[in-house]
């Protein structure tokens, strides 16, 4: 506080939260750029190898090592592309993805939003995410590029319908779109253990959203070259990598505040310093999760994926649905919570 | 024949959930196993005592050098990628003036090794070879000879095929016998 004081009065809360939220975007950036050191280490271990472990201590330089290589490379723009539009998808990939960490709540302090309608802006975040994807794609003017992008289109579409109503049964529970509400009213007993459908459904939306195997279709590699990024080099594809890690970093940190209580845990009350380190476990703990899917999980084949999707988990959320709305509705009436 | 669509059963949605369940498990399980990566640098994997790496020229066992200089190697050698030249000793003894292998044609087949009439030249189980001058790869006299006798300790070629001295031709001395024709057919 004291350091605050050298700015004027009314200034002093923007500059508060323009620190803070400076500081989660770094380390939120370093995270998702060191969780790509923690994948290939984890995936090497599930595959009885090492992993990047020469550079520095347990090979935790690589991505600094990575990171100067990739600076450094040309940054090629191909003749035939779209150029506005080839140079506008990877920010629009990291940018969105960086954007809808913003409401993740991290600590009852530490968070960027509190926004009365957090999820509902989640679900419009992940929409526009998608047109990322599906403008490299158009703007590479290239075959697999293409097929890619399509790709993608048709994947956004079928998982965002479930992903939505997947969160749905969280909010009528918690009777809040406000995710800090929400990490507030499971304070008693987690979401995932009333929502275990929702959960279920909406961890596979989620790597569907980030595009992780095993729902990576638009850049499969053994039939896409690199599928959207295919014509991307140099920094423009580091900012599609960096912003797929980001998401992954999201994702999981969405998932601990909805499903397992966010900052909450045994003594958080009496000794509030204990939230990070929740809420940082708790994080951690899914971002293992979506290396080891795909460390253990192959790929769908595409009509296989919309079936899954339209056919299986669509009829779930919707039951689940009406359960969680008939079980609310009950509580209203006969007074239980 | 029409395809289908895949039918969406109950019994196959949990079957296709137990499986991938039992995926995630299986490769979790693969924290607990070794590893099978051999640390190359620090860990040096075993190589069989005959294994065809870095060429020498050995010595015999008093301590001269055995290269005879007949160019056997040079010839059978498939790459082409041992030169030298005869010299002659006083007492007419030939060795080479200069003995060159190039490693980086060489492809360590043996055949030098093979050819060789005296076991001068051996392969040797030495396969860390890199450099990064490709210039460096090209090894001279002085880089390929030991001081020791390689794989063969006791052999000396001229204790055992004798050699004519002044007034005394092979197989004329104490101990020895005639040496064998070898353009003849005879027994």
């Amino acid at each position: 506080m004291s350091l605050l004081n050298i700015f004027p009065q009314w200034l002093q809360p923007y500059v508060a939260s323009g620190t803070t939220a400076i500081l989660i975007l770094l380390s939120l950036v370093i995270v998702a750029a060191w969780m790509i050191w923690l994948e290939r280490r984890l995936l090497g271990l599930w595959q009885d190898r090492y992993g990047p472990n020469r550079v520095g201590p347990f090979g935790l330089g690589q991505v600094i090592a990575d990171m100067i290589k990739i600076f450094f490379k040309e940054d090629w723009t191909p003749p035939f592309v779209d150029k506005t539009t080839f140079w506008i998808a990877p920010f629009i990939s990291m940018a969105f993805m960086m954007l809808a960490f913003a409401l993740v709540p991290i600590t009852p302090q530490i968070g960027v939003g509190d926004f009365n309608l957090g999820v509902l802006f989640f679900m419009a975040i992940v929409g526009l995410s998608a047109y990322a994807v599906m403008l490299a794609g158009w703007a590479s003017n290239s075959k697999y590029a293409l097929i890619g992008g399509i790709r993608v289109t048709a994947l956004s579409i079928t998982y965002e319908v479930f992903m939505g109503l997947a969160l749905m049964g969280v909010v009528m529970q918690a009777g809040s779109f406000n995710l800090r509400d929400i990490v507030e009213a499971q304070r008693h007993v987690w979401f995932v253990v009333p929502q275990f459908f929702g959960f279920c459904m909406f961890i596979l939306a989620g790597v569907a959203t980030v595009h992780r195997t095993p729902f990576d279709l638009p850049e499969a590699e053994q039939e896409l070259a690199a599928g959207f990024h295919t014509e991307y080099s140099g920094m423009k594809f580091g900012m599609f990598f960096v912003g797929e890690y980001v998401g992954i970093v999201m994702v999981s940190g969405l998932l601990v505040a909805l499903f397992f209580g966010g900052w909450l845990g045994p003594g958080v009350d009496a000794h509030p310093w204990l939230a990070l380190p929740y809420f940082v476990g708790k994080t951690f703990f899914f971002m293992c999760l979506f290396i080891l899917l795909r460390a253990a999980l192959p790929r769908p084949r595409y009509d296989q994926l919309m079936a899954a999707g339209w056919k299986v988990c669509l009829p779930v959320v919707l039951i689940n649905l009406l359960a969680t709305a008939g079980l609310v509705l009950w509580h209203a009436q006969h007074g239980g919570a | 024949m029409s395809m289908q669509p895949p039918k969406v059963t109950f019994g196959a949605v949990v079957k296709g959930i137990g499986t991938q369940l039992r995926s995630l498990f299986m490769i979790f399980m693969h924290s607990f196993r070794k590893r099978d990566t051999v640390q190359y640098p620090e860990v040096k994997p075993y190589v069989p005592p005959r294994y065809r790496g870095r060429i020498v020229l050995t010595r015999d066992p008093d301590g001269d050098e055995r290269c005879v200089a007949c160019n056997l190697c040079a010839v059978a050698c498939p790459v082409g990628c041992i030169s030298l030249q005869k010299a002659e000793r006083d007492d007419g003894r030939w060795y080479p003036e200069f003995f060159r292998i190039n490693f980086s044609r060489c492809i360590f087949c043996g055949l030098c090794e093979e050819a060789c009439p005296t076991n001068a030249i051996q392969l040797t189980p030495d396969y860390e070879l890199c450099e990064y001058n490709r210039q460096n790869l090209v090894y001279e006299k002085q880089d390929l000879m030991i001081s020791g006798t390689g794989k063969v300790p006791e052999y000396n070629f001229y204790r055992v095929a004798g050699m004519a001295v002044k007034g005394k031709p092979k197989g004329a001395a104490e101990n020895e016998a005639p040496p064998v024709d070898v353009k003849s057919l005879l027994p």
